[in-house]
Parts: C-alpha cells; structure tokens; sequence
C-alpha cells in the first residue's frame, strides 16, 4: 500500500516527546515543511515535492528576553487559519508563535513559573489552531489558554483560560473535516486521560467530558465529530465526540502511542507508537447504524526505532512521514 | 521537564558503576577485603543524608557536565584511583547500560522497579555493614514515599527528561553487541515480540459497536510481532519479587570489553556556565560527607587501571561528522579543565597535587584541598 521513499536528513535527532512531527503542505510552492523538536531547538526542513531541494532551519526556544535558551521545547506545530498560517512552539518557559517560514516571530506568551522550584513541572504543551481566528494551547496545571489571532501582524491576546483538566494537558485538535455542520470544534486531552469537547466562541463553552481510566492519552484527533485517542497503553478508543459514546476500542500497539494523525478528506488514520510499529487504519461513518467501523489497512516497523512523531503529509493520506529515536 | 529525575538518575547509575566495579576489581583478583571497602565507601557516599536529600529536591537535571563530574568524585570517594582512560570507559559504560534500562522499560512506571533492582543489589552488598545499611533502607521508604504516588503521564514525562538526556548517545559496548541487545551501529535493538507491559493488551484486535443493532463487532489484524500476554506487577514495595529483569546484576562486566570507539559523542550542554548555584550547593553537600567519612586522613590510594592495557585504547580526537547530526566529537576544552581539576588532582602516583590552582570560592578546588 505505500513503500518507503528516501529519508530525509535533519540537522539533528528527535527527541522523546509526544506528537513530535508538524508538516504544513504549501501547495502553490510545490513545497513541503516538516519541524522536528531536539531539545531546545526545533528543526525545519522545507522539502521540494520532486525530492531535490531541502532546505534548513532551527529555531531556538526563548526565555524573556534571552534570544537563545536552553530551556526544552515540549511540542512544534503549524497551525492553520483562514487568514494565516503560524509555527507555535511550546516550552518549559512560554509559547512562542512565528511566521510559518520561522523567519518572525510574532508573538512570546511567558509562562508563570514559581520562584522555588516545585514537584510539578511547568512546561506548555498541546497546540490546535480552531475555527477563523483562535490558536489553544494546553499547560502542565491543566489549564488551556485561547489565543485570539489577528488576519495579520502581531496583535494576538489571550482571550480566555479554561478550567476543566486537573492534570498536565498532553495533546489537544480542532475539528478537522472542513465542514461546519459538527458541535464540537476542539478536544482537549490530559494525563489522566480525560477528554474535554468544546464548542469555540468568545466563551468557549464545555460540551462534554469523556473520562479517562487514570490511562494517559497522549495524542488526539477530531473528525466529522468523532474523537480518535491514543493511550499509554497503546489502545485506540473512537468516540462520538458531544456523547462520549464508545465507537470503537483498537488494541492497537505494543507500547505507548506518541502520535495520531488523521487524513480528512479519506478517513485514513495514522498511529505511532514506541513498539517501533506504525499502522494505518480506515474510519468507516455509518450513520444509519450509529457507528464507527475501523479497520486495519497497512503496518510498518521502523526497527529498533521509539516513534514521536507520525503525520500524514496530505489531506488524502497518500504519504505519510515519520520521526523517532 | 520533569523536577524528579535526580534521584533516579544517580541511584542507577551509581548501582551500574558499583556493578562494574565490583566485577572488574574482582577480575583483577584485587584482594576482597579492598574490593568490599571501596563498594562501601562509594555506597555510603551515595547514600549518605545530605546527598540524598539534595538529590530529592524539586529541581531541573544537571548538566552533563555536572553529572559526570559528580560521578567521578563518587567513584573517588573510595581508596580506589582510577586514571582518565578507566574513568571514561567506566561512564561510558555505566551510561549505555542505563540508557538501554530506560529505553527497554516496559512502562514509564517500570523505571522504579529498575530502580528498585539497583536497589536490592545494593542492600545484598552493605547487608553486614548496618550503619550503612540503614542509609540504603531509609533511601527506599524516600523513593517509595516519592515516586509511587506519581501518575503514568509524570513517569513518561520523568522517562522523557532522562532519555533527552541519553539523546544520540551511542557508544558501543561489546557485551551488548554479543548478545545483540545492540546493534553495530550503536542502536538499541528493540524486540519485536514478548510479553506486553502490565495493563497492555496484545495487539491485534479490533472492536466496534453498532449502537442501532446492539452488538459488537470484532476483527483481528496481524500485528507484525510475536507478543504475549504482560507478566504479574512487580513489587514496589520495600522488597519482593521485582519481575523486571533490567536493572540487576548481568554479569556482562565479567568480560573483556574490547575498545570501543563512540560515533556520535555526547552533545554538549549549551549553557555557557560552568556550573550553576545548585549544582554547586550539591557538590558542597557531597564534600560534607567527604569530610565526615574518614576521620583517619592517612589514606593511602589504592590506583586501579580497570581495563588491562591490550583493552585500553585511545579516545583520540575523533572529530566526526556525521550526516544526520553535525556534531563535533573534539573534546570541550572548557569540560576537560573542569574535570581535570577534580580528577586529574589525583596523578598516577596516586597523590594529591600539592599545589592547588585557586584557592576562594572555587568550590571543586576547595573539595581538592580537602583531599
């Protein structure tokens, strides 16, 4: 179903970290960006669809007013407005938003961090760009922070803080089927495994919790309504996103799933994990039958390789990329 | 990342290296009462109060930098030397074998029964010495009071830290090739098969509800590997059957360890500080335990080359680069008179320098004098 393409080099290794691959698809260049974080760097390689040209980039987390930190990053990703696209890098020390080449940035959002150092880390993680004009990221105390994003420059300002996970939130996704006819725009996920749905707005408003099993979810996605999560312990649950019904359970993987990625014009989904082992399945709706059919398509093994990051480099999921250490 | 690595880190670590030791004195038939000596004296430096309780508090890793040197002084704690070549090829060694313990852990939450292992080892080692013995106790009830309340999520993310600290380390080391655990090229070997960690379920199934007709359905897909069912938990408690084999004794160090060049060497730490104010608080509490530990300063140095000298091999100056990553294998100037003046005070003639560089607030020279 796919083989395997010529790997392309990055300037240095992936670190261990959830969801650890963006890939932002620029059509009218014949471009491809990939961002991998290291650290306390992140790499972007911007690929040519004929495979010839690859150009580099790093970008360096940032600590007030300190250009270059050694402070790590906890996740990279592209989000993708209407009006605009950015590159939000979260990391122990704050959000930073860039022009999507990474020439910019945009905007520093700090984090508060406590004077003495406490047992719970501090550190953003979980990006999702939602609706026209909101960019929500998730922090280590569980609260989610909306950004409201202008069509242009830098004017961004924290519209709203949400309340409702207790742990360190993981991963979160915007509704990604293009279409307005779904409740839920945005899932949020925790450590704990809790699920929150949401509906966007000037006050965004919770439309569902679908509790975890003290399992972490470490990875999610959301389309035409429906949750697809990946658990610690390597499952894959399928959820109506505004019930919380179960569709569907995969015993997916050996190991921790680190990424989940879904193809939204064909329904394909993608998962890594740290058994080496990445898989493709297909979402079937069947709305007459009020279910979710899932069925295993492909499996890969990178060997002797912990996969971070999986996405699937277009809409169709004709290609898909894959980090790991 | 996370604020709890520390003890972890040091505790298994500081077990691997008493695990070398202890094999590699023994091979070099060094008498047994100087063998149980230097074990003691490095266990009880390691567990000693102030150490731990340092080692305990909320805070970020160490550099690089500073773990090392902090493991070179413990391994110096003892009446045993070992020169620069032992030294490096000791950490490499002790850093590899943790690497793999971390990387293989079934799951994050398993990292504390590797610990554990460590643990239980280093008991059955001080089990005569009751003074000592005590320290190693109260260090369980520490880490079971810490760790066992931790969430799966806090233990990958702990899991995390250590592994980013590992990152593109990838020294060879020749048991490990032997018993292809490791690969030529330095990579761990990652099964594709055994038992599934505790609470996992075998890939290979899938199920779904179709609400409207009220049943389920279900289908197998292959799952490309050759699993089984999880083993019971391990105990994490004071003892009991661990189940976990990562962790203990392999008897790996018995043998010759043939040179062993690194491909890609450790990157290096960016910040521009040597050391920062904590690192240096920790290093003054190890120094506390120093002055305490022997009343008698006659010491007389027992030196050790732990590797025989058809093993030992120039580290060189191997200033590779490498395709993926662009990192340079020269050694950092500014770590190497940082080390050198916490090791290379001790000459091979097994004596103190006696003239130390700086005096002041130089903490590491002050450890030196001290000395």
């Amino acid at each position: 179903m796919y083989h395997k393409e010529k790997s392309i080099q990055i300037k240095s290794s992936a670190s261990a970290l959830y969801n650890n691959l963006s890939v932002l698809r620029i059509a009218p260049r014949c471009l491809t960006y990939f961002t991998v974080v290291h650290a306390n760097v992140v790499n972007m390689v911007s690929a040519s669809w004929d495979g010839l040209n690859f150009s580099h980039r790093q970008l360096q987390s940032k600590e007030g007013n300190i250009a270059a930190s050694s402070s790590l990053i906890m996740q990279a990703s592209w989000c993708v407005l209407p009006s605009r696209e950015l590159l939000v890098l979260t990391s122990q020390k704050g959000i930073q938003m860039y022009e999507s080449d990474g020439s910019i940035m945009v905007y520093w959002h700090a984090l508060d961090n406590p004077e003495t150092p406490t047992a719970q880390a501090v550190f953003a993680r979980g990006i999702a760009a939602v609706r026209e004009n909101y960019i929500c990221v998730g922090i280590s105390s569980g609260s989610v922070l909306v950004f409201d994003i202008p069509s242009k420059g830098s004017n961004v300002m924290l519209s709203e803080v949400l309340e409702e996970h207790r742990d360190a939130v993981t991963d979160m996704a915007s509704e990604c089927s293009g279409s307005l006819e779904y409740m839920a725009d945005l899932v949020t996920a925790d450590d704990s495994g809790l699920l929150c749905v949401w509906k966007s707005g000037e006050d965004f408003q919770l439309l569902h919790k679908i509790p975890g099993f003290d399992v972490s979810c470490s990875s999610v996605k959301l389309w035409k309504g429906t949750v697809a999560a990946g658990y610690g312990t390597g499952q894959i649950r399928i959820y109506e996103a505004v019930t919380g019904i179960v569709h569907a359970e995969v015993n997916a993987h050996a190991r921790w799933i680190y990424s989940l990625d879904i193809a939204p014009f064909s329904g394909l989904l993608l998962s890594g994990a740290e058994d080496s082992l990445v898989r493709v399945w297909h979402l079937t709706m069947n709305p007459d039958a009020n279910s979710v059919e899932v069925e295993h398509l492909y499996s890969e093994c990178i060997t002797d390789t912990q996969i971070c990051g999986a996405k699937f480099c277009d809409g169709d999921g004709y290609a898909f990329a894959v980090t790991g250490e | 990342m996370s604020m709890r690595t520390l003890p972890l880190l040091f505790i298994n670590l500081g077990g691997e290296m008493l695990y070398i030791l202890d094999q590699r004195l023994q091979a070099q038939n060094v008498p047994t009462e100087k063998t149980s000596k230097v074990m003691n004296d490095i266990i009880c430096t390691l567990f000693s109060k102030p150490f731990m309780e340092e080692l305990f508090k909320p805070q970020d890793m160490y550099s690089k930098r500073t773990q090392r040197a902090v493991l070179i002084r413990l391994a110096h704690s003892s009446i045993m030397r070992l020169n620069q070549a032992s030294m490096d090829k000791l950490y490499d060694l002790m850093t590899m074998a943790f690497k793999y313990q971390v990387l293989l852990c079934p799951r994050p939450r398993d990292l504390l029964l590797v610990t554990f292992n460590h643990m239980d080892a280093i008991r059955a080692f001080v089990s005569d010495t009751p003074a000592i013995l005590n320290q190693v106790e109260e260090t369980y009830q520490q880490l079971i009071k810490v760790y066992t309340p931790l969430s799966d999520g806090e233990f990958q993310l702990l899991r995390q830290t250590l592994l980013m600290c590992f990152q593109d380390l990838q020294i060879r080391v020749s048991a490990f090739l032997k018993d292809k655990v490791q690969t030529c090229s330095g990579r761990f070997v990652l099964p594709l098969g055994g038992p599934v960690p505790c609470g996992s379920e075998v890939p290979g199934l899938i199920r779904y509800w179709e609400a409207c007709r009220g049943q389920e359905v279900c289908h197998l897909f292959p799952s490309g590997g050759a699993y089984c069912g999880a083993l019971p938990e391990g105990s994490f408690h004071m003892s009991g059957d661990r189940v976990i084999t990562l962790g203990t004794n392999i008897s790996v160090y018995s043998a010759a360890v043939p040179p062993s060049k690194p491909i890609l060497a450790l990157q290096m730490s960016i910040a521009p500080n040597l050391l920062a104010k904590e690192e240096l608080t920790l290093l003054s509490h190890l120094l506390g335990s120093l002055e305490n530990q022997d009343p008698d300063k006659t010491r007389t140095f027992y030196r050790v080359n732990l590797f025989t000298v058809d093993m030992e091999e120039e580290y060189g100056n191997c200033e590779l680069s490498f395709q993926v990553l662009n990192i340079q294998a020269a050694k950092d100037q500014q770590a190497e008179e940082e080390l050198a003046r916490i090791v290379g005070e001790f000459t091979e003639k097994g004596e103190p320098s006696s003239s130390p560089r700086s005096k002041g607030d130089d903490l590491l020279t002050l450890m030196d004098e001290l000395q």
